[in-house]
């Protein structure tokens, strides 16, 4: 997926919504910073988060993260293939490294939300 | 020279009828055992473990014993650990008849020598603390700050007051935020720092009347004394507060310095740290708690009390309860009475200061090369750093530890405190000569000259090399199976 | 002083090295203003051999050593073979620290790795961390694991026949949080289970057992983990060590959490620890598990090695989120407990169980003849049960410890804990070291032919 048509949180989450469906990762940029990583909790299909929720975690040796639903509503889908192979998350972060799919029925919540361009100088801002 | 037949699994090692320990025959009759027990409730076999000998035993654990560092064999620099000296002498005592074979449940009038001991205990350790009032109950330092906060909380409840934070420096040790966070209060870091302190413009703005407890390390992590400890307690005690004084660094502090007399209201000990318990390779540890009058109401039962002609247990009158099952680590805190014991009062000065004397020595020995951010002169350890090397060849402070152990040395603490980039956090300890951290210094001093590619696949002398971490945290193995053996 | 090394002339010689004046000068950045005036006020120094007589005159006072001893309520005068000693007391083991560097560590974390193998073998669970403190603090961290899988996080229920002291510990670890714990009374010395499935509701995380319990009862911890498992409750059982050398293990039953306290395993009575915490879970639920857990790698030649895993869960690196705040864990005590293990296999723990069950079940019988007992419970128990003494368990103990016995404890030392913990009620555990001519004298106390 094209980054610029995403939208970032500044945990680090992407968004991309279509028809009331977000489709949620987490950005290559924090992929590289977690270093290699090790595990993914995934969240239960069937549950409903509100923006903010810890909905699963990833881990490498040294840290754990926890994944923060950029988008309020019911969790419909998981990627399960990356139970096995974590490869996705660093190899294509914005793609085959999907996480979650969340049913949304409100579409403007994404307000709070940076465009591609906004999340990579805050980026830059955090590595300073 | 490594004996690779004796250290394979205890579970390869395993064959068929071959056992060690047996018991006598029973001499009280040996009829069906589901006449005594019911037969649903009994196993159809006994558990699968391994079958061995007894010589095999004892020459597996003897050798895997030689692929250790230990502080009986090498120098063991691990900063903010306190690798000390363990006397042979506790050994022996700590298993004496009457000591070692003492029940938890033994009459009180039948254990007075036992309660003897640890009443002079508690004593000794409100002494050195400058606060009246002890428990030895905890089983651990981070036992004893969840139980000081738990004491702290129990004392707020019954003022009436509602206080949910509880504040602490990014430097903290991880046990300060995770004792917070089990005792139910809401974790709050500082992130700034002075010069290695506590930045205290930082403090003032994050304290206020929902502040429980700030929890500080004194001296810090940095092996710095937080110089304004005393208006950090003021500040503190001003809002209505309590300050905990983490005591893992108190082997700076012994004879010198008293947490009580520096703002302290509570406080606790690492007995394994600064009085010699062994480490254990993990524990066990003690944590007994210090704290001020008003809070030994609050402390966790059992205390020892003297009566009129002797010593019971008691529980205190607002107890927030049990910690644990039985009196304490007694085992432990035993080596610890015998070290206060040896010491007394001048010898316990004398540690504090001869490994402050050892840390600044070592930190001169090595400022041209790896050098110490913050403060002149340091307490018991310092943080230096690796950034210098990184930066101009490549070597970070983990090759630097690694290949440390070729030299027979044991690495210091790497990457923590977070505050210091390539951090090294080194803690000789006062049981070290000069003649051994004039070598630990060269080591080091020969170890920034060496090619860096040979570094980073350092050790190259121990029993194994670098493990795999990521591969070993993918995929998990926490126990052996026939299919380990391939 | 006999610990310290440097001498004077090189003292002088570092300080010059520093550039400092003296030693007191490096303590400058202490404020005058809190330091300690002169010397603290501790006994005068002991040399080596004062310090042993002194010692060994506080221990001729501790004159219960020298009973014999029918003590239990959690721990016991078990046998523990030299070869446990012998390696425990090698310094390479007990001076060092944390297996933090597994290049230099690899003896310590081999022996973990094989105690946590040790573990699973002994309970039938899948997965053992390498040790928590004791017993009674490895029920509450079980209690706040199975709260983390879970999800829930406002109630656990427990037996009234779990150890009182495990059960304080608990209402003391949860006292600050907004979490219920949920007692089931056990008047009859065990559960009934129409009880324990009243008590239970969804929003309960754990249902904890002690089997055997407390009073040494066999408790029905299969069909107690049914009744947790149908309302999505986990199923925490503390066992004994000993008692699986008989008794089917936690995981035979579908026990989600087993615990125990380690202390029979080879571990001396030392008046009360350090002792062994024993934790073992199903393998899915490993990420939530508190401590140190040791797991196999490969270095970088592919060579089998040992490091410490999962470290991400611990306070080190997750700090205020850690799964538990325990750092210092008891490697000794585990260590203790594998050689143990390893000395006795399987036909030695079978052979241990046996023997404390039989010779348990001789001083029952032969005790309750006594015109002064009854068993206070009709009930299978497995080492140790519950007297009901006529004149009082105090008097009974005191003539117990008269003719050179130690019996106990006395349950009224846990009065607010249930009804069953009366001034009448006595415990006695038989140990396999106990023999028939001890178990006859003692009852010739109380006037058994």
């Amino acid at each position: 997926m094209d980054p610029n048509t995403l939208k970032f949180a500044t945990s680090h989450e992407w968004v991309h919504l279509d028809d009331g469906t977000a489709t949620v990762g987490i950005s290559d940029f924090a992929v590289r910073e977690l270093t290699d990583l090790v595990y993914i909790e995934l969240p239960e299909v069937g549950r409903t988060v509100s923006i903010g929720d810890s909905f699963g975690e990833v881990e490498s040796v040294k840290a754990v993260s926890d994944l923060y639903a950029p988008v309020a509503g019911e969790i419909v889908e998981v990627n399960e293939a990356l139970r096995n192979d974590l490869s996705p998350l660093s190899d294509d972060a914005f793609g085959a490294g999907w996480i979650a799919k969340i049913k949304t029925d409100n579409s403007s919540e994404t307000s709070e939300l940076m465009d591609y361009n906004a999340y990579q100088k805050f980026c830059e801002s955090e590595k300073g | 020279m490594r004996n690779k037949l004796a250290t394979q699994s205890l579970f390869e090692l395993s064959a068929a009828g071959r056992r060690a320990t047996t018991f006598p025959e029973s001499d009280v009759g040996a009829g069906p055992l589901d006449e005594l027990l019911p037969a649903e409730q009994l196993a159809e076999s006994p558990p699968p473990l391994p079958e061995l000998s007894e010589p095999t035993v004892v020459r597996h654990f003897v050798n895997l014993s030689t692929l250790n560092m230990s502080v009986d064999t090498h120098f063991y620099p691990l900063g903010s650990c306190t690798m000390k000296y363990n006397p042979k002498r506790h050994e022996r005592l700590a298993r004496f008849g009457g000591i070692g074979d003492l029940h938890p449940y033994a009459h009180p009038e039948d254990s007075q020598g036992m309660l003897a001991v640890l009443y002079d205990l508690q004593e000794m350790l409100a002494e050195i603390a400058g606060l009246p009032a002890v428990s030895l109950h905890p089983a651990a330092g981070a036992q004893g700050e969840l139980t000081a906060l738990l004491v702290a909380a129990a004392w707020f409840r019954d003022r009436g007051e509602e206080r949910t934070k509880v504040l602490f420096p990014s430097s903290a040790h991880g046990t300060n935020p995770a004792s917070a966070a089990l005792a139910g209060f809401k974790t709050v870091q500082l992130n700034k720092s002075a010069g290695g302190l506590v930045d205290f413009d930082e403090l003032v703005s994050q304290v206020d009347d929902s502040t429980a407890v700030f929890m500080i390390t004194n001296p810090n992590t940095l092996g710095i004394f937080e110089k304004e400890i005393v208006r950090i307690s003021q500040l503190l005690h001003d809002h209505g507060a309590l300050v905990y004084i983490d005591g893992a660094n108190m082997n700076a502090n012994v004879g010198i310095t008293r947490p009580g007399d520096f703002g302290g209201d509570m406080m606790h000990y690492n007995v394994h740290k600064t009085f010699t318990g062994p480490h254990g390779a993990g524990g066990p540890g003690a944590g007994p708690i210090a704290v001020r009058d008003f809070l030994a109401d609050y402390l966790p039962a059992p205390v020892v009390q003297k009566t009129g002609e002797g010593y019971e247990l008691a529980t205190p009158s607002r107890s927030i309860g049990r910690m644990r099952s039985f009196f304490g680590n007694v085992g432990i805190l035993l080596r610890g009475y015998f070290y206060l014991r040896t010491l007394g009062a001048s010898g316990l000065k004398d540690v504090a200061e001869q490994a402050v004397l050892n840390a600044n020595y070592l930190k001169a020995k090595l400022a041209d090369v790896l050098p110490v951010p913050d403060g002149e002169w340091c307490l018991h350890e310092f943080v230096a750093s690796a950034k210098r090397v990184k930066d101009e060849r490549g070597i970070t402070a983990m090759d630097i530890a690694k290949r440390l152990l070729d030299y027979g040395f044991h690495a210091p603490t790497v990457y923590f405190p977070l505050v210091v980039p390539e951090a090294m956090m080194i803690e000789p300890t006062e049981t070290e000569s000069m003649e051994t951290l004039d070598c630990f210094a060269k080591a080091i001093r020969t170890i920034v000259t060496e090619d860096p590619e040979f570094l980073h696949s350092a050790p190259h002398t121990t029993p194994i090399s670098r493990p795999d971490e990521v591969a070993a945290g993918r995929n998990p193995v926490f126990r052996w199976t026939p299919a380990c053996d391939s | 002083m006999a610990y310290l090394l440097n001498t004077e002339d090189q003292q002088q010689k570092m300080l010059e090295s520093i550039g400092a004046d003296s030693v007191a000068d490096l303590f400058r950045g202490i404020p005058d203003a809190v330091r300690v005036e002169g010397l603290l006020r501790l006994p005068p120094a002991l040399t080596e051999m004062e310090l042993e007589a002194e010692v060994a005159e506080r221990a001729a006072e501790n004159v219960s050593a020298a009973r014999v001893c029918f003590l239990g309520g959690g721990a016991y005068d078990h046998f523990v073979p030299a070869v446990v000693d012998e390696i425990a007391g090698r310094g390479e083991f007990y001076t060092a620290y944390t297996p933090y560097q597994p290049e230099a560590s690899q003896g310590s974390l081999q022996a973990f790795f094989e105690y946590q193998t040790l573990i699973c073998q002994l309970t039938g669970m899948e997965v053992a961390n390498a040790s928590l403190y004791e017993g009674g603090t490895a029920v509450s961290e079980a209690a706040f694991m199975a709260m983390r899988v879970t999800n829930r996080h406002t109630k656990v229920a427990v037996l009234g026949s779990v150890h009182p002291e495990y059960r304080q510990v608990l209402e003391t670890y949860t006292g600050n949080l907004d979490c219920e714990v949920v007692t089931i009374p056990t008047p009859d010395g065990t559960c009934d289970l129409n009880r324990a499935a009243e008590a239970l509701d969804e929003r309960t995380a754990c249902l904890i057992v002690q089997h055997p319990n407390f009073f040494g009862c066999l408790e029905d911890a299969a069909k107690l983990t049914q009744i947790a498992h149908e309302v999505g409750a986990l199923s925490v059982v503390s066992f004994d060590p000993i008692s699986l050398g008989v008794l089917k293990n936690p995981g035979s039953y579908g026990a989600d959490i087993a615990v125990a306290e380690g202390q029979p395993l080879g571990i001396p009575l030392q008046y009360g620890g350090p002792y062994l915490g024993v934790l073992a879970s199903k393998k899915d639920f490993v990420r939530k598990m508190p401590g140190r857990i040791v797991s196999e790698a490969r270095d970088r030649e592919g060579r089998a090695c040992y490091v410490l895993g999962l470290q991400t869960r611990e306070q080190h690196i997750r700090r205020e989120k850690a799964t538990s705040n325990i750092c210092t864990n008891q490697g000794l005590l585990a260590l203790r407990a594998t050689v143990y293990l390893s000395l006795l296999g399987p036909q030695g723990l079978r052979e241990a169980a046996e023997l404390c069950c039989r010779k348990a079940h001789f001083a029952a019988e032969q005790l309750s003849s006594s015109d002064e007992f009854d068993l206070m419970f009709d009930r299978p128990f497995f080492k140790e049960f519950a007297l009901r003494c006529r004149g009082g368990a105090a008097a009974a103990r005191d003539r117990a410890r008269a003719s050179g016995f130690d019996v106990g404890p006395e349950l009224s030392r846990f009065s607010s804990m249930g009804s069953a913990f009366t001034d009448e009620a006595l415990l006695v555990a038989v140990t396999e070291q106990r023999t028939r001519e001890e178990i006859d004298e003692l009852a010739s106390v109380f006037n058994v032919p």
